[in-house]
């Protein structure tokens, strides 16, 4: 049964030729157990099965680059369950690593899926993290995606995380970055809601380290009665940290959407800005889609693939 | 009959009288120019033609094939040949040039995509993934906008100041774009304040202050715009000066 698991997995997030490949390392769950794994050289990949869930230590060894993105898979194909991972992951220093996580729950009936990270890039590192949720069109599923992420002098920290595919059902993101000297950190979040499903952003970021940087942007877009809730919260305290979150929520029939952004700088030479809009498509987009001869619904569509690319 | 016409149309904004009985009649693949001062309220005239929510509201009457488009929302109006190119094109966060060029084009294909943006001398290898937001140039988002039309091959296309940005060397491609649409049966509306534009019209038409004051061919209207109204100290405030 953990094959055609992980066949389906693979399938569904499109990365059967990646896992086949010796020079991709890769990680896929299902449910509460390691269906799959390759590691590479340099790359230390810890999976324990715990109770509804695996515990998972990644350790990127000083100064190895791993060149191809590494996959991992968290799905669970059951209607209904909890799934619970907890990850820690340690870049050291002067490594670089990107992972691409594929996080799947195609039949989902009351499923919740539990994301517990904690994050240390070394200095000099880099860690670019993209997470893709597909999910199941019945809004069955609830995801609490945490990580707490600390950042070294000059390291790199990059994750985006979308949902694009599926109905949300509910999700709330919690991330918060910590950021030393020089450090650059960019947190992005893409999300499409529609029938009820709920939406909750919290994203923060702490500018610690003299001339650390920070973008924190969030793109979502909510029809019918969905519900999108988005709280960025950017702080600067050390000289010539720059900082900028950015907000974009379109809004359409019945649904509803908010921003709070919390922007405080705490040292003189620091400088943050934050730009949020929120509400129905921008007319003159739609105004001049509309002149080449697209309906208002084409217009519309087109406008947000674009703005949730 | 023409393919186009404006019969007495007359538009408020916010309680302000902008267009004033204006009618002017387009000859069917003609090019024509609408020319005037800042402010005399050509794009307000171009929105209104193309439906804009907001320019609903006018009196007269505005006729395509001789029957009334007055009640068609923006898309009908495009569906049925009509558009415009905008002064001031809107942006487009994530939407790549391909894909804005594709949602107007009547033929799909990469190739014609590919040919129109070379017509407006972009390089397709560079510019069709770029996106069409805040990091185009003024210039070359115009260039796309008459690119997304030269693939749309509409009927009849309004271009609002289509040198508006566009450096002297890049000018050539977006007239010989200009008589390509022609050329393929498009009736053009050149909107201008620049006798060079004016140049590569047939006819034209003088506005000034919301009000039609002088029509007739190209040559006529130049000599008339260049002798009467760029030294003119009209409230509309031409600054124009441009040489022969
Ligand atoms: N919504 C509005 N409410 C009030 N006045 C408006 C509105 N829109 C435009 N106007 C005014 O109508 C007049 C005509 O504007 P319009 O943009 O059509 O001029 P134009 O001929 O295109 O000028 P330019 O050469 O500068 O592009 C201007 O005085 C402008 O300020
Ligand atoms: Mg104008």
């Amino acid at each position: 049964m953990n094959n055609l698991d992980a066949e389906r997995l693979y399938k569904t997030a499109g990365i059967e030729e990646a896992l086949n490949d010796p020079q991709t390392a890769h990680l896929t769950i299902s449910h509460d157990k390691v269906v799959s794994s390759r590691s590479l050289p340099g790359l230390e990949v810890i999976a324990k099965e715990i109770k509804d869930g695996v515990d998972i230590k990644i350790v990127l060894n000083e100064g190895i680059v791993i060149k191809n993105p590494v996959h991992m898979c968290f799905g669970m194909l059951k209607k209904e369950g909890i799934q619970r991972i907890l990850l820690d992951i340690d870049i050291k220093r002067k490594a670089a690593i990107s992972v691409l996580a594929h996080c799947i729950f195609p039949d989902a009936v009351k499923v919740q899926h539990i994301m517990d990270g904690k994050i240390k890039v070394g200095e000099g590192a880099s860690y670019l993290y993209f997470e893709k949720h597909i999910h199941a069109e019945t809004g069955g599923v609830e995801v609490y995606p945490k990580a707490r992420v600390f950042l070294s002098d000059k390291a790199r920290f990059k994750t985006e995380f979308e949902l694009l595919k599926g109905r949300v059902g509910k999700i709330f993101i919690d991330y918060e970055t910590t950021c030393l000297k020089e450090s650059v950190m960019e947190m992005t979040a893409r999300i499409s809601g529609r029938g009820d499903d709920i939406i909750n952003i919290k994203e923060s970021g702490l500018l610690e380290g003299e001339g650390s940087r920070g973008v924190l942007t969030s793109r979502v877009a909510v029809r019918e009665n969905a519900r999108a809730e988005v709280f960025n919260k950017l702080i600067a305290t050390a000289p010539y940290a720059r900082g900028h979150v950015d907000c974009k929520e379109i809004v359409q029939d019945k649904a509803t959407a908010s921003a709070v952004p919390i922007v405080e700088v705490k040292n003189p030479k620091a400088h943050i800005t934050h730009e949020a809009a929120i509400g129905s498509v921008d007319s003159k987009q739609l105004q001049t889609l509309m002149s080449r001869g697209l309906s208002e619904e084409e217009a519309v569509e087109t406008i947000i693939k674009g703005l949730l690319s | 009959m023409g393919i186009l016409e404006i019969k007495n149309l007359s538009l408020s904004l916010s309680g302000n009288d902008i267009l004033h009985n204006i009618s002017l009649e387009f000859t069917e693949g003609h090019i024509h120019a609408i020319i005037g001062p800042n402010g005399a309220g050509k794009s307000t005239l171009a929105f209104t033609v193309m439906g804009l929510e907001g320019y609903k509201n006018f009196e007269g009457d505005i006729l395509l094939d001789g029957r009334s488009i007055k009640n068609m929302p923006v898309d009908g109006r495009a569906k049925a040949g009509i558009t415009l190119g905008w002064q001031e094109p809107a942006r487009y966060e994530g939407l790549s040039v391909k894909e804005f060029m594709r949602a107007s084009a009547k033929d799909k294909s990469d190739k014609a995509i590919k040919e129109a943006l070379i017509k407006v001398a972009l390089d397709p290898a560079v510019y069709l993934k770029r996106a069409v937001d805040k990091t185009l140039s003024g210039g070359e988002r115009k260039k796309v906008e008459l690119a997304s039309i030269l693939v749309m091959m509409p009927r009849v296309v309004m271009l609002d100041e289509p040198d508006s940005g566009i450096d002297v060397a890049s000018l050539k491609n977006i007239f010989e774009t200009i008589r390509l649409l022609k050329k393929g049966g498009s009736t053009v509306i050149l909107i201008t304040h620049s006798l060079t534009v004016l140049d590569e019209a047939e006819d034209a038409f003088l506005i000034c202050h919301g009000r039609l004051v002088e029509k007739g061919s190209g040559r006529k209207m130049r000599h008339y715009f260049k002798g009467r109204c760029l030294p003119c100290n009209h409230q509309n405030e031409p600054g124009e000066t441009e040489g022969e």
